[in-house]
């Protein structure tokens, strides 16, 4: 994705499936790119950070509430992020309590530790989801 | 990457061949154990069989009074399946327990057992639960199935095709997590079935997964935890390392074993 597609957004981190700066979405459900083989995913559908929203378009929502919300310090972690997050609000809905995002976090790691505001901005971009066209 | 074949059988069989016909091919599914090692070079297979691919082998259904659980069912798929919920919610809990969302999109359940990591979950759940492992060949019982550490009595050509789970009275995992791997420290799967009790210790042992027998005989006179009182497991044979010793692996199986029988009563 990176070197051939030039799809710079989506992060290697710790290369090792632990970190999750590398989550994209496969098939709709976030996985570690990291340690996805790309030929299995051949005849599948892969989106990235950039697939959420259209290059010049307003941003996915939940892009939107990071900016927001200043869910980022140094910015490395959030596409993993953000697609973790929309998998989340694919897979739970849109009221989504801190708790339940912290626990779902268990696979992404901030290491400005800002988890604060992240998941500030996941709560904030779930609601906002529910009323965007964007999914 | 160094280079290898990749190869996509559409059935069991034509993977079964394609083990047969390249003695150092790998089978894949979620590839969450095989591709790290193969990126730190520990393993480095010419082929790779992709299971992932073959239709019907991630079904999950009731047969009879077993649950049947297909091979390249995902954790998140058990985790979330109303069917495995229904049958026996601890196997659920215990998928949902699995690594982090992410991973459970992708990890199977035949994948951990075949690779039968000694700190791995299910194998927990395989012998508590009294599971038999089915195959392109024959079954196994969980018993004769687990070998020691990374081992199993599956042979070179031999594909796990489903994980049948006769149904208990009542179950539960509990599992205390390594702080930084997350991996179980200890994990320990109790299950009352008709006619015994079983317990089951994953994390700890030296050679992988057993049972903790002076527990299953005391709960199978009566399933309460109070009955473990004075009851303990020897640290002998236990893991020792950085993360604890032998004797607080040993104090956690008690420990955790009493908490899965009061969950395990709860859940009435």
């Amino acid at each position: 994705m990176r070197e051939n597609l030039r799809l710079t957004g989506t992060h290697v981190g710790c290369d090792t499936s632990q970190c999750g700066a590398c989550v994209v979405h496969l098939d709709g459900k976030a996985v570690k790119s990291c340690t996805t083989l790309a030929v299995m995913a051949d005849g599948h559908e892969v989106k990235t950070i950039e697939g959420l929203a259209a290059d010049g378009a307003p941003l996915h929502p939940m892009q939107e509430a990071f900016r927001e919300h200043h869910g980022l310090q140094c910015g490395f972690c959030t596409p993993g992020m953000i697609m973790t997050a929309v998998d989340l609000v694919h897979r739970k809905g849109h009221e989504l309590s801190d708790e339940v995002i912290r626990e779902e976090l268990e696979g992404n790691l901030c290491r400005c530790t800002g988890y604060q505001n992240i998941v500030a901005s996941i709560a904030a971009g779930a609601k906002a989801m529910a009323k965007s066209d964007l999914a | 990457m160094y280079e290898f074949k990749y190869h996509r059988p559409g059935t069991v069989r034509q993977a079964a061949n394609l083990l047969v016909k390249n003695e150092d091919a790998k089978l894949i599914a979620g590839g969450h154990t095989l591709v790290p090692v193969m990126k730190q070079r520990l393993a480095s297979p010419p082929h790779l069989v992709d299971l992932s691919h073959i239709e019907g082998l991630d079904t999950i259904e009731m047969k009879g009074r077993s649950l049947v659980i297909g091979a390249t069912a995902k954790h998140a798929e058990v985790a979330n399946s109303a069917i495995v919920g229904e049958a026996i919610p601890a196997l659920a809990e215990l998928a949902g327990l699995i690594g982090d969302p992410a991973v459970r999109h992708r990890g199977t359940i035949g994948g951990s057992l075949a690779n039968n990591d000694p700190t791995a979950d299910y194998p927990a759940a395989v012998l508590a639960l009294g599971a038999t492992i089915v195959t392109n060949k024959r079954r196994l019982k969980a018993e004769e199935y687990f070998q020691g550490l990374f081992s199993t009595a599956l042979e070179a050509d031999e594909i796990i095709t489903k994980v049948m789970f006769p149904v208990p009275k009542k179950a539960a995992y509990i599992k205390f997590r390594n702080q930084a791997s997350r991996y179980a420290l200890v994990g320990v799967f109790v299950a009352k079935r008709p006619s015994d009790v079983r317990v089951a210790v994953t994390g700890a042992g030296s050679d992988g997964v057993f049972r903790a027998t002076a527990f299953e005989e005391a709960l199978k006179k009566r399933f309460s935890h109070k009955v473990l009182d004075g009851i303990a497991v020897p640290a002998e044979g236990l893991n020792s390392d950085l993360h604890g010793s032998a004797e607080y692996r040993a104090h956690l199986i008690g420990v955790l074993t009493r908490r899965a029988v009061e969950a395990a009563n709860a859940k009435d």
